[in-house]
Order: C-alpha cells, then structure tokens, then sequence
C-alpha cells in the first residue's frame, strides 16, 4: 500500500472566483489518519489557504461534516486507509451555500432548530424544593435515541427534498422536535403540531430514508417523521370524528 | 452569469449548487427511491384492472370472455407483467420501511424490526395462497 | 467598523456562558445580553464531557462530605468558602437543569441515578448515559432559544478587550464569515472561554481549547491564577488523545502494565478489590494515577506502542451487557478510532492534559479584580478545584458559577453610565493592528503550525507530571524566543472570508502567553501540591505555599508572581490519603 494519498479539494475564493475548482494535494495516508487529519497536514504544511471547520476529533461537537467522494461524512470518522489507493473527493456539503472553500452556511438550519420550540413547555412549572420530575427509564427511552442529534447537518445534504425545496424544515428539526414531544415531562407537542403539520413540515417528507443512513449518531430522522404523521394523521381523524373531544 | 468576480467587501458572494433535475440518477439509493414511488402507479393500475374484470364479471359470461381476450393483448400482458413486478417492489419496500414509521415495545423494549416486517410479509403470502387456490381450482 | 452596544457580553458559549446568559436574563429582563462564541455554541468543548456531574443529592450524604472530598483531592489549595458555596448550589442547579430537559439517568422508579466517581467517596455523581456534557450542553443551548432577549454573535472571534481607566467596556471580535471587524461595547464582559489544554501535544482538549479568555484578560490587566497546577488524565486514547471516560473505571475497569498487572497498588492507593472500592486503587484522584503511569515508564513496566509509551485499561470482565449499557459511548469511541473492541481487547492508554485548575483569578462571585470583568467555568479560577480537580466537579462549576457571574454581571451593568465613545478608537486602533500584523503582511520566515508543535514540545517536556527548576527556567527562555518568532509570522491566507489561518494566528499568540505564565508559575512554586509535582522539591510546604500564584503581565510583556493566601474555613490542611 502507497504510503500518501491523492485528494482532490473543492476550492471556492469568493473575492477572486465565482465558481468552485478543484485542487489537488497529496497527504501521508497512515492507518489512524482520517480525511480530517489529512487536510489539517494540508493547511498546516502546504497550503494555508484551506478553510474548513473542526473542533473536537471525536464525532461528538457536529463541525467537521463534508462530502467525501460523494457521500455526506464527518471528516473525523472517515479512515483515509478506506478510500486508498486514492483519489479522495473532498467537497463541502450539499445543499448548503458555500462561503469558502469547504466551509457552507447554516444559518437556515439555525432558524429551523429554533421554529420547533426546542426545549421543555410546560403549563406549570413543579418548584425546584420538590425535586425532580419523575422519569423511569422507559420514558427515558421513548426519546433518547433522537436527543443524539449532535447538528451535524448529514441530513440535510443526504435529504433530496431539502435539495429541492429549501423550504423544508428537515430531519434534524423534526427529530428535535419529536425529542420534546415525546419527553414525559413536555407537554408542548400542540404547540409544536401547526409547524410540523405544515407542507414544508412532516408532510415535505417522502420518507427516501437517506438522512437515518447518512447520520453517524443512529438519530433515525426518518422514523422520527414517520412515527409523527402517524400520530397527526390519527389526530386529523379524532378531531374529525370527535370534534369536541379528546386529548 | 456575469464572468467578473461578485465580491463586495465584506460581502463574499455564497456559492449555491442548482440541484440537478436528474439528481435522482446520482445515487442508486435515490434512484430506488424513485422507482419506489413510481410503483404506486402499477398498483393504481391493477386496481383499475380489477375493477373492469369485476365490472366485466357482472355484465355476463359472453363480456367476461372479451375481457380475458383483451387480457390476452401482448401489449397488456406486458403491461401486467412489469405491473406485477413494481406491486412485488412496492410490497417489499414497504414491509422494509414499516418497522421505522411503527415502533412496537414490547415490556418497554423495542420489539426487533423483523418482528414487524415478518407478520406482514406472513399475511401476504397466507392472502396469496389462499387467491391462488380458488383461482387455481375452478 | 461596525459598532454594537449591549449590557452584558459574554466571551464564548459553552456550559458556562449560557448558564450565565440565562442567568442574567432571568435577573433582570431589561437588560440586553450579547453571547460572542468564536464557533457555534452546541461545537463548545462542553459538548465532549463524558462522565459526570457532581451533586449531594442521596440522604446518606452530605454537604460538608462533598466539601471534604474536593477539598483534599484539591490538596487544600481550594479556597474554602467557595467551595462551601459551590456544593451548596450545585444540587440546585442541576435540579434546575433537569426541569429545563436534561435527560439524565433515572433509577428505575423514576428519581436521578448517581454514579461513583474517583475520588469522591459517596455516590453523587449524576450522568445522563456516558455523554452527560452533551446533554448539559445541548439543554442549555436549547433553553436559552426561548430567552429573546439573548443576542448571539455566531463565529465571532474575540481578539481583544476595551479597558480605559481600569475598566472594561467590551470587546473588539472578527466576524468570520465576512471578515469586518466589529467593536461590541458592553458595560460587562464574562469570559466564558474554557481551558487551553492546546498548549500541550497530547490532549483531550479540542482544536478551539487555546486558553484565549485568559490571554484576553492577561493582557487587560487581570491576574491570571495557579497556572501551574494542569491536570492530566489518565486514560487518554494515544495519538488522539481522546478521552477515555473514567466511569469505564468507575464500572470496574482495571489499569495494567505490560506484565498484566494492576500497578496502582505499589502507589499507596489501596489493594485491589474485585468490585471498585471509592478512593481507592483505580478510582484514586487523576494526579496520582497520571503520577503512577510516570513512574511506571521510568522503571520500564509501559508497553511501547506506535505513539509513544501507553499502558492498558482493561475493561472486558465487565461483560458486554454492561459495556453496552453503561459504556456505549467508550465501546463507539475506541473502534472508530482505534479499531479495537473493549469487549474482547485491553485499551492502550497514557495520560493526556485534560483540564486547567487555573484561569482567570474570580472571587465567589467571578469578578476579576479588573471593573467590569468576569469569568467562569474552566476560564476562571475560583478556585473550588485547588491544586487538583476531582472528576465530575467541572460540569457543576459551569451552572453554579456561570450563574454567580451572570448576576454578578447583571447587578454590576444596571448600574453603569453609558460606554465612552473614546473607546471606540482603541477598536480602531486594534483592527489596524490586524491589518498590519496579519492581514496585509507578506514578509514572513516562520509558519504558524512549526511554532506551535515547538511549543507544544517544550510544554510536555518542561511542564508536564514532573518538573524541575532547571528545565522550566530553560523552557521559559526557549518560550520568549518562539513569541519573538512568531513575530516573523505570516499569513498564506490574505482573504477576509472567514480565514482561519488568521484565528490559528491569533489562537497561537494567545497560547504563547498562557504557556509562558504556566511556566512561571510552576518555577516559582518549590513545593510538590497536587498536579504540580517538583523533582527538586518534592514535599508539599504549608509554611510558603498555602497560597495561590498570581500572574500578572507586566509592561514589557514579561510575567512577575505574586502570591495570595488560600481561604480556609473549617478544614485545615490535611494529609490526602487513599486506597483505605
């Protein structure tokens, strides 16, 4: 096995160029080294002029999400030995605009996260002199799996309908969502329901399933979306039925 | 589009990709998720197949005979045949997806996928072979 | 230039800084709050905290017992009263954290699961599976959406504080995404920043961790407080240095070296037990275990592996139901980057820099002695960690002190006259600065990335587990000449839009500084305390040293000491004993 590797880097210089090239590089390709590493040695020693986010180097702070060779990824969780001998096609993610280089804007999903009212609603708050909530580990379960969401974003770029309409509040918004709603200790899933009802809400979605393939934390987006039209499309129907009624 | 650079300072222009109007053709993920969707269509089109041989049936023997002669058409064989490929598509993907859209606990943990798909996937071939047997015997 | 005016400016939007937003959105409503975060909030370091946060919350336990705990492990150089205040608060604020969401680890009838944790010797630390800082973080961060009258300034890189007449008056911060310079005047500034464990090679810290609040407030004035005292981690994944947690010791997992044996018994830690005994063997206080692995090496016990030196961590007696339900995150860590399964192979581990006890000298309330300023969390130094910080107590200090310094903050903003505009020309004059030291210079013999692993060298060398007199003396000399050479710095990037050559620039001068102080402080110091360990002095001296350093800039750059007596309250110095 070759001991570097070939990466070809999106390159985008808004006050010179008005169109994204291609650069070319070569890297040491170690057996520990992810694509991250490779374009850190890159900057570090090469080039300077490569801008891309990264914080942690351990999948858990969400900065480090680019396509690589066409697939949405965290750069610090893809090995460089997987694409040897080479080339490794390195490109910001899609569906996002580019500010720089591999460097995209997402100020929008920003305004999504906020819009689904993240957090606890409550009609009445308990006093903090009586304790906790009560919260056996059943309850804990029903949400857990969508409170992993770290806001990486490979959702969005592995979403089509978010490529086509940008209007679409996406996966990671809705599974966020779904984590307070289904939280035994929110009681905001009717505040939250006129926004996810919408047509760019759940009913955007066409269930492809690429954003549950394309996230590296097991969130299941696409369950979480389903699970909900399920529960509106049966609260379509009691409404109807029992227009003065029920929960 | 204009050639020149578009940058004012500390204004730097964003790069947006136009999405492709074959961006279903990139990835053979999108491009089952299409023909997915397109296999509504065939199991739209056996209902309405259906529909004229029933609406066949009741009219008498002699309609029904020109049914089965039309059925026999090269070009609506075809059509049934690819139809009957996309419904088996159809059916399997939707088995595939219905554990994510139903989850089912079960003494609070959650039931394995095939606990769901496989009720589905039982009932289909009990529903078939019981059609096929009283098609087959008369 | 683009000028904004807000009451209350917090630098950096971790735990600690949206602790303290909120905070001070709940005092006083009226008040306009700006939180000034170099990345996103929810990429904060907070984010990467895996095991725990300390709280009394089981009827078996007490206040003073967690008082006793983190005074002792903190070698007694905690101040007392501070301490008595921090876990006074603490069950409250994660109470309050829990009502605003936290998904925490229940027993099965429903109330908060505790955890033991080392060096604490009841059960109180509470965690929400083995990700509790992401939780904490992604809570708060979500809580603090509702607050309208929190401002955020997203990838707004702080470079410098506004000080005229011994007070503050805000910051001037880079905007990356267009590169304009903007001048933000507050009439207070919290410095929420972190730690800058970037200062040493092998770390769990996070590219973004290079200490710049404490620069920020060095250069300002403001001491900077027990510098020396770095603690190490002591099972860090080798090369990334990432953290393995310690509850996988706390479940029961074993460190050995290359013979298979559990070292920590030479180290009067205790025996070794079958079940992890608090206090004891491998669930001792971090510097003595980071301690043990040094001297392990030197008597030649470590395994070689392809990184250095590492011995291992065993936790595969624990069976995988426990792995996967306790430790997934450990389990998901070492075979996305290791490629090794705990559930059937030993982890390879070595000590890495983990957190900074020192920081930003505060009172309890997280003033600086500069008007107008305040920190806290990592950046700060209350000190409630003294000369060793006890694992879970970190996450803890964010809520209770993070909100201290937000009313703190707020009481001290609601009644200030108006920022002079006289202020605004020092904005002026630093986004020049900018211009001329970085931006428009061509001329350059040196590279950012070269300085830096100098730096990093001469740390891990000088400034690590142990050190001596003679070689921090030469390691402060070597560190003056790299801030010389960095001087002979320039940029490739000349761009406005968002250019991180220029934050790694900046980032580095930063850490020039930070690393220059925790180098004079611990050549000062001639006593062994805690994570501050002197081959030359290897006893702890009371007499001298019951007292913090404080380290202020001078004039011409260099660094002078002075010290400050420790408060004692009720528990006088003692003896740390382990392992009974």
């Amino acid at each position: 096995m070759s001991d570097t590797i070939t990466l070809h880097v999106t390159r985008y210089r808004p006050e010179a160029e008005t169109e994204p090239t291609f650069q070319e590089y070569q890297a040491p390709c170690r057996k520990d080294w992810v694509v991250l590493d490779a374009l850190n040695y890159i900057k570090d020693k090469v080039d300077g002029t490569l801008t891309f986010r990264w914080s942690c180097r351990m999948g858990i702070c969400g900065s480090c999400g680019m396509t690589v060779n066409g697939e949405p990824k965290l750069t610090c969780a893809t090995f460089l030995t997987d694409y040897a001998p080479g080339p490794v096609r390195v490109e910001p993610l899609r569906n996002f605009p580019v500010v720089r280089d591999l460097v995209i804007e997402m100020s929008d999903f920003m305004r999504k996260l906020v819009q689904v009212k993240p957090w606890v609603v409550r009609a009445e708050e308990k006093p903090l002199s009586e304790g906790e909530y009560l919260q056996t580990p059943e309850e804990l379960d029903e949400y857990k799996q969508f409170s992993m969401c770290i806001n990486c974003m490979l959702c969005y770029s592995a979403c089509p309908v978010y490529g086509l309409d940008p209007h679409f509040i996406g996966p990671a918004a809705i599974a966020l969502a779904q984590r307070y709603n289904l939280d035994s200790r929110d009681q905001g899933a009717s505040e939250r329901m006129d926004l996810l009802s919408d047509h760019t809400g759940i009913w955007g979605c066409t269930f492809v399933g690429e954003c549950t393939k394309a996230c590296p934390k097991s969130v299941d987006p696409a369950s979480a979306i389903q699970r909900y039209k399920l529960k509106a499309a049966l609260g379509w129907f009691k409404s109807f039925l029992m227009p003065r009624g029920s929960p | 589009m204009s050639q020149l650079p578009i940058y004012t300072e500390y204004h730097p222009r964003w790069y947006r990709q136009r999405t492709s109007t074959y961006w279903w053709l990139r990835r053979p993920s999108y491009l089952a998720f299409i023909l997915r969707e397109i296999s509504s269509l065939f199991v739209a089109w056996f209902v309405v197949f259906t529909l004229l041989q029933i609406h066949a049936l009741k009219q008498g023997a002699e309609s029904y005979q020109r049914f089965q002669d039309w059925s026999k058409n090269p070009v609506v064989l075809i059509v049934n045949v690819i139809a009957l490929f996309f419904v088996i598509f159809h059916s399997i993907t939707w088995f595939k997806l219905a554990p994510q859209a139903m989850v089912v606990r079960l003494h609070g943990k959650r039931v394995p996928a095939a606990w769901i798909a496989g009720p589905n996937y039982a009932a289909w071939a009990l529903a078939s072979a019981l059609v096929g047997w009283i098609v087959l015997r008369g | 230039m683009i000028t904004s005016s807000h009451d209350v400016v917090l630098v950096g939007g971790g735990g600690a800084g949206l602790r303290a937003a909120i905070a001070i959105a709940e005092t006083d409503p009226r008040l306009s709050i700006a939180v000034v975060s170099k990345v996103y909030p929810m990429r904060s370091h907070t984010v990467s905290a895996e095991g725990g946060a300390a709280a009394v919350v089981r009827p078996d336990d007490s206040l003073d017992e967690h008082a006793y705990d983190t005074i002792s492990g903190g070698d007694w150089l905690c101040d007392q009263d501070a301490v008595e205040a921090f876990v006074k608060e603490a069950p409250e604020e994660m109470l309050r954290l829990e009502h605003w969401g936290c998904p925490w680890s229940r027993e099965t009838d429903g109330r908060i699961a505790v955890r033991p944790f080392g060096g604490m010797k009841k059960m109180r630390t509470w965690f929400a599976a083995d990700k509790t800082g992401f939780h904490m973080l992604h809570t708060l961060f979500q809580t603090s959406l509702k607050y309208t009258r929190v401002l955020r300034y997203d990838e707004c890189f702080v470079t410098k504080l506004l000080v005229e007449d011994g007070r503050v008056h805000g910051v001037v911060a880079i905007e990356l995404m267009s590169g304009q310079v903007r001048a933000i005047t507050a009439k207070a500034v919290i410095l929420c920043t972190g730690g800058c464990g970037r200062v040493f090679p092998f770390t769990t810290n996070a590219n973004i961790k290079n200490g710049d609040g404490m620069a920020l407030a060095y250069r300002a004035g403001a001491p900077l407080k027990d510098m020396e005292f770095v603690q190490y981690h002591p099972t860090g994944l080798p090369f990334t240095g990432i953290l393995i947690t310690e509850a996988a010791r706390a479940e029961g997992g074993w460190l050995l070296n290359k013979d298979g044996y559990r070292y920590l018994q030479d180290y009067n830690l205790g025996t070794p037990q079958p079940r992890p005994v608090l206090r004891s063997m491998e669930l001792g206080p971090r510097d003595r275990l980071s301690q043990a692995f040094v001297k392990e090496l030197e008597k030649g016990r470590t395994l070689s592996g392809p990184y250095g030196p590492v011995v291992h961590l065993d936790i595969r007696h624990l069976g995988e139901k426990v792995i996967k339900t306790k430790l997934p995150f450990v389990r998901e860590l070492c075979l996305k980057y290791q490629n090794i399964d705990p559930i059937t192979e030993m982890i390879p581990v070595r000590p890495v820099v983990h957190y900074m006890m020192g920081g930003v000298h505060t009172d309890i309330h997280g003033a600086t002695p500069l008007a107008g300023l305040y920190a806290a969390g990592e950046a700060a130094c209350v000190s409630i960690n003294g000369a060793n910080r006890l694992g879970s107590n970190s996450l803890p200090e964010l809520l209770v002190f993070g909100a201290r310094a937000g009313r703190a903050a707020a009481d001290f903003a609601a009644n200030q006259p108006e920022t002079p505009a006289s202020i605004l020309a020092q904005a002026a004059d630093e986004q020049r600065r900018l211009e001329r030291e970085f931006l428009h210079k061509t001329d350059g013999r040196e590279r950012i990335a070269v300085i830096r692993e100098e730096m990093q060298h001469i740390m891990e060398f000088s400034a690590g587990i142990y050190r001596s007199g003679a070689v921090l003396t030469e390691a402060a000399g070597k560190l003056r000449q790299l801030q010389e050479r960095f001087c002979a710095v320039a940029l490739d990037d000349h761009s406005r839009t968002f250019n991180t050559e220029l934050t790694a620039a900046l980032e580095l001068s930063f850490m020039l500084d930070v690393a220059q102080t925790i180098v004079q402080s611990a050549l000062r110091r001639e006593e062994s305390r805690g994570a501050h360990q002197r081959t030359d002095f290897p006893g702890r001296d009371d007499q001298r040293y019951l007292a913090h350093s404080l380290a202020f800039r001078n004039a011409d750059g260099s660094c002078r000491l002075e010290y400050l007596p420790v408060t004692i309250t009720r528990w006088p110095p003692g003896e740390r004993v382990y392992g009974k």
